[in-house]
């Protein structure tokens, strides 16, 4: 690639200079990937390289320690109450017996079944009842669903007793040593004020963290793991079906080619496609027009300034669901705007205006419904940074003669651009997952006929409430909407990944203006 | 010269006329949104005033005016819904909120192991789909007994506990605030939980009241989960599942007259509080955007 200087690259033209970037991304890929994985493998190699340092520490500990120390190696806490650190002790023997407990309890059970996910299905028998004789009743024996979560569950149990047993034996350690040099340990009381001192934000992420373990991750690797099962999930989730594990097939169903337009990678292409059509209308129509209304009530000379801004922050308030619903009622065809502009004798009966029923008027009406949705949102958080731009910066500009539309080109939008990087990207990927805009207005309507994918694909479906439709109903297809779902974070990241990596390009060119 | 002195005041009063010009085209402008923006509002009052029928209409101004649709609701299980929604949102916008800043506190002022690795990590959990784990939510809540008539302390338990990962907006407000104020605080003796809560807190209104707003109006839109949580019993509802099931194909007829009333006595009291509070979301969401 041929070099240009800073001085060269100020002289080109706009065009030449967006080529040139554009040129100089694609050839850095293979390099940029090959580092990735360069970096991946160090990262790997380094961890390795701690973790067996880490376990030879620990073993030569076990062979350099004293008594206390060898016992706590087995006996958690055992040092420490050995050496007068009863609340250390308390609380580590405590999760050593709670630990045992479950594992001897449930853990151990479900951790065997896992690599089945259960052996044996509900049964029917005959049971006495009453005085009439016998009645058949099902009887539920092993249930996949439960066995997966709660081995999941037990697998993250046993990281976390990994991890404290480690802490364990190198508190014990640092305690020999601590001794040794003839100072003092700390008191259970000093433990305790170092917890609202120089440990606080570990007593401050304590429960968020548990909050997010078990609600937000547990959950998602349970997904993940569901895309490698024959998991159907009919009646939400209440199903004491067996299933099991199947390895990459589903992956296998949902991008397999062979039936060409007919198969389910048709449908998933035509959905990511629409999905990534509407992220970036809804992202850039309500950025552009909400800064644009922004500009026009920050004008000089306009008047009723909060007036204004009160009209439109009121929709912000108004829960969506109502908003969007009615809204969508709005656009029937027995709605108001097909009577009004019947009223109006604009159309007629035959000819009303398919606003939900022709696949390219649903997208176009969707996306300027959600301008009218988005525009008062992107309005305030844009009022706030055009304030911030100097005002000097538009004086001199002014001076030196630059219309209107230059101003605006040369200060505004560069700024802008600038500063609000980083939210333009979180609100595209927000809004190729923006679940409620379209299932609240269409509902994914038109019905896309020609596509046997399951959960009936409409033409405004995105990814996201596509594959919840997946979900639904008795022909739910819950693996497969778990590849979907996979598939869509895939797609998420990289972009991200891809824009992160643009994103100091345009800081430079911010360096050079 | 001459020419110049009879000019310059010329062009001064082109321009008057031409920023004039440009006003009033900004002002009609404006007058249009604000139309636009605020018609489908206006429309659902009206309709809920409406009581000629109850069906899905194209007209606007309703024929025969009256409160029939306010007080059919009452005969329905709405009062319950409100009542299940508004305990929802008051009980977690002030636990998420301590969540919340517990969260952000921590991710702001102290620089520990791992943290970097911490907020990576939950930039990528946020870009899983988070409607696919539903089901499994479902099935923990359910394990509990939490589910379809019980559902309003597990949406409370699911809606608090995921919380944490809000903490963006919130940990960009604390990067503001300088670190000398703490290191002063810290010389003088103070320990680090003297520093948040004398120091931190007090100058933290803004954000409080941004995410005790943001947190008590989320419960009043949130449809899906709620929905599958409730799984269809009454008693379990909230407002948006509730007013959703008005809208079936088989309901809309006799129930739309009464979903516009249900929606104007739902956004009521919500817009007006986030009128009184708009400063504060203002800030709160500026100063996001900012920081990405």
């Amino acid at each position: 690639m041929v070099k240009y200087t800073d001085l060269e690259y100020l002289r080109m033209k706009k065009g030449k200079r967006f080529g040139l970037k554009l040129l100089s991304f694609l050839c850095s890929i293979p390099r940029k990937t090959a580092a990735f994985f360069l970096m991946l493998l160090t990262g790997i190699k380094q961890a390795a390289l701690k973790i067996a340092g880490e376990a030879r520490d620990i073993c030569m500990g076990f062979v350099t320690g004293d008594w206390k120390t060898k016992v706590s190696y087995l006996v958690m806490g055992f040092g420490c109450f050995a050496r007068g650190q009863i609340l250390r002790g308390v609380l580590f023997l405590l999760f050593e017996v709670v630990f045992i407990g479950y594992m001897v309890l449930f853990g151990g059970y479900y951790l065997g079944m896992m690599p089945s996910l259960g052996k044996q299905g509900p049964t029917t028998e005959k049971v006495a009842s009453g005085l009439r004789g016998t009645a058949t009743v099902t009887i539920y024996h092993d249930n996949s669903f439960r066995i997966l979560l709660y081995s999941v569950l037990t697998i993250f149990f046993i990281i976390a007793f990994i991890y404290t047993w480690r802490v364990n034996v190198k508190q014990n350690l640092t305690a020999e040593r601590i001794l040794k040099s003839g100072k003092k340990l700390r008191s259970g009381k000093e433990d305790l004020r170092s917890l609202v001192d120089d440990q606080f934000h570990k007593t401050l992420l304590a429960l968020p963290m548990t909050g997010i373990l078990v609600f937000t991750v547990l959950p998602i690797i349970f997904m993940i793991l569901v895309a490698f099962t024959n998991y159907c999930g009919a009646n939400n989730g209440y199903t004491n079906n067996l299933f099991h594990w199947v390895g990459l097939d589903n992956f296998n169903t949902m991008l397999n080619w062979t039936n060409g337009s007919s198969s389910y990678a048709a449908t998933f292409g035509e959905v990511l496609a629409w999905t990534l059509i509407w992220a970036f209308f809804a992202t850039f129509t309500n950025y552009f027009l909400g800064m644009m209304v922004a500009m026009a009530i920050n004008k000089k000379g306009i008047h009723f300034k909060k007036g204004w801004r009160t009209v439109l922050v009121m929709t912000v308030a108004i829960p969506q669901f109502i908003s969007l619903l009615y809204v969508s009622k709005m656009f029937a065809s027995n709605g108001i705007v097909n009577g009004l502009l019947m009223d109006l004798g604009i159309i007629d009966m035959d000819h009303l205006l398919p606003f939900w029923t022709d696949p390219t008027w649903a997208r176009i009406t969707v996306i300027i419904i959600n301008i009218w949705i988005g525009i008062p949102y992107l309005m305030l958080i844009t009022t706030g940074i055009l304030m911030n731009i100097p005002a000097d910066l538009y004086e001199s500009a002014r001076i030196d003669g630059a219309s209107g539309w230059q101003q605006y080109s040369k200060i505004t939008l560069p700024y802008m651009l600038f500063v609000t990087g980083p939210y333009l990207l979180t609100s595209f990927t927000g809004n190729m997952n923006n679940f409620n805009v379209i299932y609240l207005l269409t509902g994914g309507a038109p019905t896309n006929n020609l596509s046997t994918a399951p959960g009936t694909v409409g033409y405004t479906d995105l990814l996201i409430t596509w594959l919840f439709k997946i979900t639904q109903g008795a022909e739910a297809n819950y693996y497969l909407a778990s590849v979907v779902g996979i598939l869509v974070f895939l797609v998420v990241a990289i972009i991200s990944l891809v824009v992160y990596n643009l994103l100091p390009s345009i800081k430079n060119e911010e360096d050079f203006q | 010269m001459s020419e110049n002195t009879v000019m310059a005041p010329k062009k001064h009063m082109g321009l008057k006329t031409s920023r004039r010009i440009s006003n009033t085209a900004i002002y009609v402008l404006l007058a249009v949104i604000s139309v636009v923006w605020l018609i489908p509002f206006i429309c659902i009052l009206l309709q809920s005033f409406r009581v000629e029928n109850t069906m899905p209409v194209g007209y606007v101004i309703p024929k025969r005016w009256g409160i029939d649709n306010y007080l059919r609701l009452f005969q329905t299980d709405f009062p319950k819904w409100y009542l299940n929604t508004f305990i929802i949102a008051l009980v977690s916008s002030v636990l998420q909120t301590f969540i919340v800043l517990c969260m952000s506190y921590a991710l702001s002022r102290f620089r520990f192991k791992g943290r970097k690795l911490l907020m990576r990590l939950m930039l990528i959990l946020g870009m899983f789909p988070g409607m696919l784990t539903m089901i499994i939510l479902y099935r923990v809540l359910a394990d509990l007994g939490m589910t379809q008539a019980n559902a309003v302390p597990g949406l409370i338990l699911v809606y608090v506990a995921s919380s944490g990962m809000l903490y963006y907006v919130s940990k960009g407000f604390f990067d503001t605030i300088p670190k000398s104020l703490d290191e002063a605080a810290r010389v003088d003796g103070a320990t680090r939980f003297q520093v948040l809560k004398k120091i931190i807190l007090p100058l933290s209104k803004p954000i409080v009241i941004y995410t005790v707003l943001t947190a008590f109006m989320s419960p009043w839109g949130d449809f899906v989960f709620a929905q599958y949580v409730s799984m269809g019993a009454s008693a379990g509802k909230n407002v948006a599942v509730g007013m959703y099931g008005w809208l079936n194909k088989d309901q809309i007829a006799n129930n739309y007259t009464l979903f516009c009333a249900g929606g104007v006595l739902v956004a009521i009291p919500v817009t007006v509080l986030f009128l009184c509070l708009q400063k504060y979301y203002v800030e709160g969401v500026t100063g996001g955007a900012v920081k990405g």
